[in-house]
């Protein structure tokens, strides 16, 4: 059956036609949609982890259980999933495992721009790069044959364009595939040092095996057309034909760890020159460099960014389409912003207003609190490092006599991942520094996935909410404060009693998102929120511009009467302006 | 020949629905297509883009600069943002409405009221339609996406494809007839 599928929907799909029966993962851009596409197949049993090496371990466990699994996340995630991952290698798999790595050329949504086939070369695991929705679904197949047959986990490396592209695919229905009966086999599976070296062997085996696969593999091979040679896989290849179409000879690489050195050499016999386009780092280049060939590549096409057909149309051919001129000056940035009764606007609002402190965040919708009008984000590393970053910062302004106070901010779902541990650190080591958990009781910023505090499963089952006051409370920490952070007046309070304190205090802001499907239960607990807007009452308003310092979306100041305004459609009552207007100008309604 | 058309917009704008609606139409009449999107942070009101391609055989889902056939803005500032992938004898259709940027928000900015003048004298076949407006006279302002699609429809000579039968297979059953006549209400607007 044909279908229109993004990269996602198809690794979704395929992961469901080659029988596999269990799927985990943690949400990132553009890895996401990946999971909640494979929840809709009932044949799967499919869990958001609480972070990327859960993730992976649960895969392996499955693996290891005798099904075969599939774990993804974004290139970051595998950083986080990178200990079992190299270790995994060393063991193979029972059912087959395959992790689906989504890297981001041009850093969409991303904080760095990692090239994660190096984790195939350095972990030693065979490597699937697709480049559209068809592929995803026949790479994979392949991939837990490949699996299977080599006993080996196996990295699907897709990129942004390949998520969340569509494209055309052809799919069939799914081949169930017995479960493997579980065997006890330490030797293989249980790497203390001794068995470790063992297995170091059967690795180095496994790849000069799957050297002879990668010559033979239906997904590496020539494309004859003129004297000129580009070698391109993933989404490149597609970018490359669009420029160069049917005149060049292609050597398209979809198997790609090992290469297939035989296939360059015969492919150089028929050329005369030849470009390599590639994203991220020079991957391709520097193996083909190592087989002693010359090449154009990082030489003549950017060092980073997306190849795009026109990049490489520039980078190649020196032409450029002609474009149309325009007054580049009338258009302003339009940047993300907090949603109008977004938890974190009241947060952000006094937290901007505090003196002498260093604020390390997180990642996570909260992030935009670095923007303008708040400005209340110094620092932003990676999933978890809020606290752990301000714990250090403290040690160090106290260490060197700074009178700063270190204050890490992070959210429910970061808190899970990965941040329990940062606050274990202050906990343990006890510097002075604040830590806040922005609760929102959902991940926001990926689409709105569950996690272990928000009270659903990935398919929408309810679940256990893992509490963060008893959490915290149960770390040690003697200073907890939770405050709902729509109140500004208890927002200032709670700042100033942290402050105050000389030890390190924990502050839990709670309130749902206002975009969070909730049942009635949880609705209640919050006073079914939301359903109220905030009204200007224009003869009260003086236009002193203070409501709009909070930096809502739905307040806007109307110049022709000089007076501020609210979105009606957008607004959902959260209060936050009406605590901030010093005339008591905005009034309350029901929606 | 492969064709593309560029939709944009701000995030809530329903862009993703009328390109979703717009590919599954070209691959039911026989065209090989290809969409790309950028989801993530986008969706907390930044600038949005579906881009779609269809023609025999399509290579790659991006539109390069100065490649796109067509520019469908669901905004008025957003239609000169996206203008220079817009080829140079390229058309464009703009709703001809105004969604403040957090900087003109927050007063740091100015929203200019040049814009408009810009886009007529910049883009030779251009047309301002007031899709808002319209979709609010059909009683729901959300299927200005739906409005829009319409002008794209007529635009690049799609009519034949039977579009009523796509949308009551792909949109909730009490939208269906709304959307039929948002569909249709578009096409006449160009």
């Amino acid at each position: 059956m044909k279908r229109l599928l993004t990269g996602n929907e198809a690794i979704a799909h395929g992961a469901w036609e080659a029988g596999v029966a269990f799927a985990s993962a943690y949400p990132g851009t553009p890895s996401s949609e990946i999971l909640a596409n494979v929840a809709r197949y009932k044949e799967i049993k499919s869990e958001w982890a609480p972070n990327e090496k859960v993730a992976l371990e649960a895969a392996i466990g499955a693996s290891l259980g005798g099904v075969r699994s599939i774990a993804a996340m974004k290139h970051v995630g595998v950083n986080v999933a990178a200990d079992p991952l190299f270790t995994y290698a060393y063991m193979g798999v029972s059912g087959g495992m395959v992790l689906i790595s989504a890297d981001e050329p041009g850093q969409h949504s991303s904080q760095n721009e990692q090239d994660n086939r190096w984790y195939a070369v350095s972990a030693k695991l065979p490597m699937f790069e697709p480049s559209n929705s068809q592929e995803c679904r026949d790479m994979l197949a392949e991939a837990y044959d490949i699996s299977e047959k080599y006993d080996a986990p196996v990295l699907m490396r897709v990129t942004t364009r390949i998520c969340h592209s569509k494209s055309i695919v052809d799919t069939s229905d799914r081949k169930e595939v017995a479960a493997k009966p579980y065997k006890k086999q330490p030797e293989k599976n249980l790497m203390v040092p001794h068995y470790a070296r063992m297995r170091r062997a059967v690795v180095e085996q496994r790849m000069n095996d799957l050297a002879e696969y990668t010559e033979v593999s239906p997904f590496n091979y020539i494309e004859k057309g003129g004297k000129i040679g580009v070698i391109a896989s993933g989404m490149c290849y597609h970018f490359a034909r669009e420029v160069f179409g049917d005149d060049v000879t292609y050597l398209k690489l979809g198997f790609t760890n090992p290469l297939p050195s035989g296939l360059l050499a015969k492919f150089y016999d028929m050329v005369d020159e030849v470009y390599i386009i590639e994203e991220n780092d020079p991957y391709i280049e520097n193996w083909v460099k190592a087989q002693g060939y010359s090449c154009k590549g990082k030489d003549t096409l950017p060092p980073f960014g997306e190849m795009t057909p026109d990049v490489i149309r520039k980078a190649v051919r020196g032409e450029e389409l002609p474009v149309i001129d325009y007054d580049r000056g009338l258009v302003v940035p339009r940047p993300p912003t907090l949603c109008a009764g977004c938890p974190h606007r009241g947060f952000f609002y006094e937290l901007s207003k505090l003196k002498n402190v260093a604020i390390s965040g997180d990642i996570g919708c909260y992030t935009l609190g670095f923007a303008p009008p708040y400005n209340a984000m110094d620092t932003c590393l990676c999933m978890g490092g809020a606290f752990s970053v301000a714990h250090g910062m403290q040690e160090a302004f106290d260490h060197s006599g700074q009178n700063v106070r270190a204050i890490g901010v992070l959210g429910d779902s970061t808190f899970f991942h990965t941040g329990i541990n940062s606050l274990m650190e202050i906990a343990y080591n006890g510097s002075k520094a604040i830590s806040v958990i922005l609760d929102n009781r959902i991940t926001g910023m990926t689409g709105h996935q569950e996690n272990p505090g928000s009270g659903r499963l990935l398919g929408g089952d309810p679940a256990p909410v893992m509490k963060i006051m008893d959490i915290v409370k149960a770390l040690g920490f003697k200073h907890v404060f939770e405050v709902n952070p729509n109140d500004i007046k208890a927002m200032k309070k709670t700042f100033a009693d942290a402050l105050a304190l000389d030890e390190a205090s924990v502050i839990v802001t709670v309130w749902p998102c206002p975009l969070k499907r909730m049942d009635e239960e949880e609705r209640g607990l919050f006073g079914n929120p939301f359903t109220t807007r905030c009204v200007v009452d224009q003869d009260k308003c003086i236009g002193c511009k203070l409501c709009i310092k909070c930096g809502c979306p739905a307040l806007s100041m109307n110049r022709a009467i000089k007076k501020a305004e609210i979105d009606a459609p957008q607004c959902v009552g959260c209060d936050v302006c009406v605590q901030i207007c010093p005339k008591q100008a905005i009034a309350k309604e029901v929606k | 020949m492969t064709k593309s058309i560029l939709l944009v917009g701000v995030g809530g704008q329903g862009t993703i629905l009328a390109s979703k609606l717009l590919t599954i139409g070209l691959m039911q009449s026989g065209y090989d297509v290809k969409m790309s999107e950028i989801h993530g942070m986008s969706q907390r009101g930044g600038s949005v883009s579906s881009q779609v391609r269809y023609g025999k055989r399509v290579e790659s889902p991006v539109i390069e600069l100065g490649g796109a056939d067509i520019l469908i803005s669901f905004e008025k500032m957003e239609a000169l943002r996206w203008l220079e992938y817009l080829r140079k004898d390229g058309k464009a259709v703009v709703n001809d409405y105004q969604i403040n940027p957090m900087p003109v928000v927050s007063g740091v900015a100015d929203y200019s009221d040049k814009i408009g003048d810009e886009l007529a004298a910049k883009v030779a076949d251009i047309t301002f339609v007031k899709a808002f407006d319209e979709a609010m006279a059909l009683g729901n302002p959300k299927v200005l996406n739906i409005v829009l699609l319409g002008t794209i429809v007529k635009m690049m000579n799609l009519t034949d494809i039977d579009w009523n039968a796509i949308i009551a297979a792909e949109v909730k059953k009490n939208f269906i007839e709304l959307n039929q006549k948002a569909l249709a209400r578009g096409l006449e607007l160009v």
